[in-house]
């Protein structure tokens, strides 16, 4: 049931309002927190009004101006969308409130805020997107908003990796623009519907090649394997920034982008059969994502073991976390569809807690390298706790939010006949723990070098983020089947896309 | 038509061509009114291009015979949906004038205002004259009234330099003049008449198809010229960027943009390309170098330190997105083309109005120079960014539009591969911007520009403008778009 209603069109615009009241009187510190922590509320109370309604199914629009035939700005609320913008506006409220803390002192924090404010305006907005060419707009003005997030702190290293982060995301969004052209003009439409709007009737071959462009196209955001190289070089930005845009919206952004292409533009019948033959080998288009997302998963854990940088570390395993939702959406089927999905958030929650603990300790120690890390949980004992309930969750032990995810997506794997994937998952669970439990094992277990054992927590708008996050964590895991709570919304989704 | 409304057609060619006559003599008399008088002139076609444009808008095109001569006897003015340019044409000029005020003041010497104001004056009523007329020997003239008045408003400066760039489009565009008027020549050796549409008719009952052909690749290669469309820029680069700022402006934005009207009327008006006669592969030969265009454009400008000089070969590439719209001759390709005619006049008047701004508040104008004057000048700063994310063709800025049609134009052609270099080309294009962008916020400054603060107001009022309607015509693109779409349905009848 389609409702027509502003809220769509509020929900994103008052971030926006939001960053033009920062650029005009955010030099004053104490009215920049306070448009950031109101707008903030703002907008997750206006997102969450809408979240009952999307439960039952209940889909809200917002139609702006149509530019062009068949092509104009709608915002529309499905399941999928509403469990999206319901991830960033919570996270956001946390960040900001992290943010806050983390960035006292720094320079250029009017900036900051401003742009921050952004980029959850135009997340929202890609959450929202009723079709392609609003999905596409918003996906860009995502890319051009965090740019100088990444560059904030200005060093030659900063402005490396912000040109790395252009070159890799510009590109991606030029094939993206491509394949919508191309979509609007095989379909004669770009609006995102339930089923699919493309029919086998355009050719196998030009669907195939379609589906690669869009695939490559929005898996650079998504840090599909090897498209990923811009992701580790971006954590040279501040600790909120990583947090929330390199575990949240960036990425989600492009992994979410791929799960519109799959079941909105594509869907999920015409995936099915979508099958090539490439010198006698038969390829389908299902099997070559999840196989993408395997090799991404088992190459990012690997690259993770290697890093000492604590930041760096965790940018690796969010791009082995990310292929976990890009599987689970690949395998086509119900179960796996519900994991993928249900992982946004799942990863989202325990990626935060892990960058905020780094965040916190780098602030509270100066301490960037997980060598250096002797007896951390000495001095900061719950900072590190909250760490190991990510990393516990991460592994996929019950009942953490972890473990959800990987219980459908094992499950999906078995219902789409490819048991193969469940032992990626295991392997998986498997390097998780090889590189995480490292960092618990030495804050609790060796002594710290200095031998200094006295508790110094960080500032609480430092500490308390993380606790919330991690016992989003565990609340994920343990009411997973409460009716509202954001797997109702992804089973909502999926058994609206599977129909 | 009835009263004085009804000679609005020509009367906003001659009111600009009047008050470019006037101009000495009022300077005579009053130095400081001739840019008051030159606003006030403008301003005035403006409100008859406006009032033509609604009329447009209603009743469809305007058909306007000078002295009631019917056609093809006597000169015919049409103001058809191309001609809607007019509008913007009037519009910019006026805020070109009003921007030039304390330009000129400091830059030139006391005694060539007038002169300056005469010359804008000129070149603005040669513009109108161009995209209104209906005839091709008067589309002929007006290109030289164009021409003429460039050249010398280039030179105006009076340095050695200025003048080398000068004599460099003289010698180039006095070929390109000369192409178009052998080729207007031919045509009227196989028709026998000067009417666009009049020769547009002939052209199908004439069997002399060989003479049409070398007509139509003269002047091709004529406009190709004006329009700096690879392998014939040579000339923009040095020309666009040592001008005066205002100049600059209008010339990149406005004046460039003559040879690409003048490519439609010949390809769409007078040679129905997409008609039954077989004019042989001149589509896809421009179509091609279109390609060449947009990439070398961004490419040469990615090496520029001076910022007007990337701002002069992003036009280049620019005029190779229009030209490959218009050259992919399908329905979507010819929409991105002409509203890009539109946009790209928009973002660049903005580009180079903000440049004359920071040159002549600094004196700087190389990019290492110019490091953390986003601090000291943010609105004309802001101005620029807006301009620049605008013409990269971020969404929803204006620059955006025509990359989404032009890519389904070229999708719609069975062309993909120059859809690939278009793309290819907006992401070097991406990369100077982004130089620019991060030497104003990112870096320090090297120079002690401490006392440098915001571009006055008669600056800064025609930045501002332009650069609200670079954010707001990518989502309000339906306003260009309903003069552009029957404008393209015509062509491809």
């Amino acid at each position: 049931m389609e409702v027509y209603d502003i809220r769509p069109l509020l929900a994103p615009l008052i971030s926006l309002v939001c960053a033009v009241l920062i650029f005009w009187l955010g030099d004053n510190t104490f009215l920049r927190r306070l448009f950031s922590i109101s707008s903030s509320v703002l907008k997750w109370m206006i997102v969450m009004s809408m979240f009952p309604a999307s439960l039952r199914g209940v889909v809200y629009v917002t139609e702006l101006l149509p530019f062009a035939r068949g092509i104009g700005f709608i915002l529309r609320v499905d399941a999928l969308g509403m469990f999206f913008a319901v991830l960033s506006s919570t996270l956001w409220i946390i960040t900001t409130v992290y943010a806050i803390g983390y960035m006292e002192g720094e320079h250029a924090r009017k900036r900051f805020f401003a742009f921050f404010a952004i980029c959850v305006s135009t997340t929202v907005g890609v959450a929202f997107a009723g079709n392609l060419f609003t999905l596409f707009v918003f996906y860009e003005m995502l890319t051009i908003a965090t740019y100088p997030l990444v560059i904030h702190e200005e060093t030659p290293d900063a402005m490396k990796a912000g040109r790395k982060y252009l070159v890799y995301t510009l590109t991606g969004g030029s094939l993206i623009l491509f394949a919508t052209a191309m979509t609007f003009y095989l379909a004669g439409t770009v609006t995102l519907s339930e089923n699919g709007i493309l029919s086998l009737q355009h050719g196998v071959n030009t669907l195939f090649f379609l589906f690669v462009l869009f695939i490559m196209g929005f898996g650079v955001k998504a840090a599909i394997m090897p498209l990923h190289g811009w992701l580790p070089s971006a954590m040279v930005a501040p600790t909120p920034v990583s947090a929330l845009l390199h575990a949240v919206a960036v990425v989600k952004a492009g992994v979410f982008g791929i799960t519109r292409i799959v079941y909105n533009v594509f869907g999920f019948h015409l995936i099915k059969q979508l099958v090539v033959h490439f010198s006698g080998v038969a390829i389908s288009a299902g099997s070559l994502l999840a196989l993408a997302a395997a090799i991404t998963i088992i190459g990012g854990s690997l690259m993770a073991l290697l890093q000492d940088d604590f930041k760096k570390r965790l940018a690796y395993s969010t791009i082995s976390q990310l292929s976990y939702i890009v599987l689970g959406v690949a395998l086509l089927a119900p179960s796996g569809a519900m994991g993928g999905i249900v992982h946004l958030a799942n990863q989202a929650f325990m990626k935060i807690t892990m960058f905020f603990v780094a965040g916190a300790i780098a602030k509270k120690t100066g301490k960037k390298y997980i060598s250096q890390l002797h007896g951390i949980g000495f001095k900061m004992p719950i900072t590190l706790a909250t760490f190991t309930v990510a990393s516990l969750g991460m592994i996929g032990l019950p009942p953490l939010a972890g473990f959800i995810t990987k219980w459908y997506i094992c499950l999906g794997a078995l219902e789409a006949k490819q048991a193969v994937f469940v032992a990626i998952m295991l392997i998986s669970s498997f390097l998780n723990a090889a590189y995480f439990l490292p960092i618990v094992y030495r804050g609790y277990f060796v002594k710290p070098v200095d031998g200094d054992t006295a508790v110094s927590e960080a500032h609480w708008t430092l500490l308390a983020p993380c606790i919330i996050c991690a016992l989003y964590v565990i609340a994920l895991g343990l009411f997973a089947d409460l009716p509202f709570v954001p797997l109702a919304l992804a089973r909502e989704a999926m058994t609206t896309f599977l129909r | 038509m009835a009263g004085v409304s009804g000679h609005f057609p020509i009367l906003i060619v001659v009111v600009p061509l009047v008050g470019a006559a006037l101009t000495p003599l009022i300077g005579h008399w009053r130095r400081r009114l001739c840019m008051p008088w030159a606003a006030l002139v403008m301003l005035f076609t403006f409100a008859m291009t406006a009032f033509l444009g609604v009329r447009l808008s209603l009743h469809g095109p305007i058909g306007y015979h000078l002295g009631s001569w019917e056609p093809p006897f006597g000169i015919e003015i049409y103001f058809d949906y191309v001609a809607a340019l007019t509008f913007v044409i009037a519009l910019f000029g006026f805020l070109v004038i009003i921007f030039s005020k304390r330009y000129v003041e400091k830059e030139l010497e006391e005694a060539k205002i007038s002169t300056y104001y005469t010359l804008i004056l000129l070149i603005l009523a040669g513009m109108i004259g161009f995209v209104v007329t209906g005839d091709m020997f008067n589309l002929f003239v007006f290109l030289e009234i164009i021409s003429l008045s460039g050249y010398a408003l280039i030179a105006i400066g009076g340095e050695k330099l200025t003048a080398m760039a000068a004599f460099k489009y003289l010698l180039v565009g006095a070929i390109s003049s000369l192409c178009v008027l052998l080729g207007v020549a031919f045509l009227y050796s196989i028709t026998g008449t000067l009417n666009m549409r009049d020769i547009s008719h002939m052209l199908t009952l004439t069997d002399a198809t060989r003479v049409a052909s070398v007509a139509l690749a003269l002047f091709i290669v004529g406009f190709a010229v004006k329009a700096a469309m690879f392998p014939l820029h040579i000339w923009l680069p040095d020309a666009h960027a040592l001008a005066p700022s205002p100049v600059s402006a209008l010339l990149s934005g406005l004046v460039v943009k003559t040879g690409i009207v003048g490519m439609i009327r010949v390809l769409f008006n007078v040679y129905r390309i997409n008609g039954p006669l077989n004019y042989g592969p001149v589509l896809n030969i421009m179509a091609w170098l279109a390609g060449i265009t947009i990439i070398l454009g961004a490419f040469f400008a990615f090496f520029q330190n001076d910022i007007k000089m990337m701002f002069a070969y992003s036009t280049i590439s620019n005029i190779g997105y229009i030209v490959m719209g218009l050259s992919l001759a399908s329905y979507f390709g010819i929409v991105g083309g002409l509203i890009h005619v539109f946009n790209h006049a928009l973002i660049k008047t903005t580009l180079f109005l903000c440049a004359g701004a920071i040159i002549y508040k600094t004196g700087y104008r190389k990019l290492a120079d110019l490091q953390g004057i986003g601090k000291k000048m943010p609105i004309t700063m802001g101005a620029i960014v807006i301009a620049a994310v605008s013409i990269v063709g971020i969404p929803p800025t204006a620059g955006f539009i025509c990359k989404w049609f032009i890519i389904l134009g070229a999708i719609e052609a069975g062309k993909p591969v120059l859809a690939g270099m278009l793309l290819l080309g907006s992401l070097f294009i991406v990369a100077y911007y982004v130089k620019i962008i991060n030497a104003a916020f990112f870096r320090e400054p090297v120079h002690e520009i401490t006392e440098v603060d915001e571009a006055p107001a008669s600056m800064l009022i025609p930045i501002v403008i332009l650069a609200i309607g670079c954010l707001l015509m990518g989502v309000f693109a339906y306003a260009p778009l309903a003069f552009i779409r029957p404008a393209v349905t015509g062509f491809l009848r």
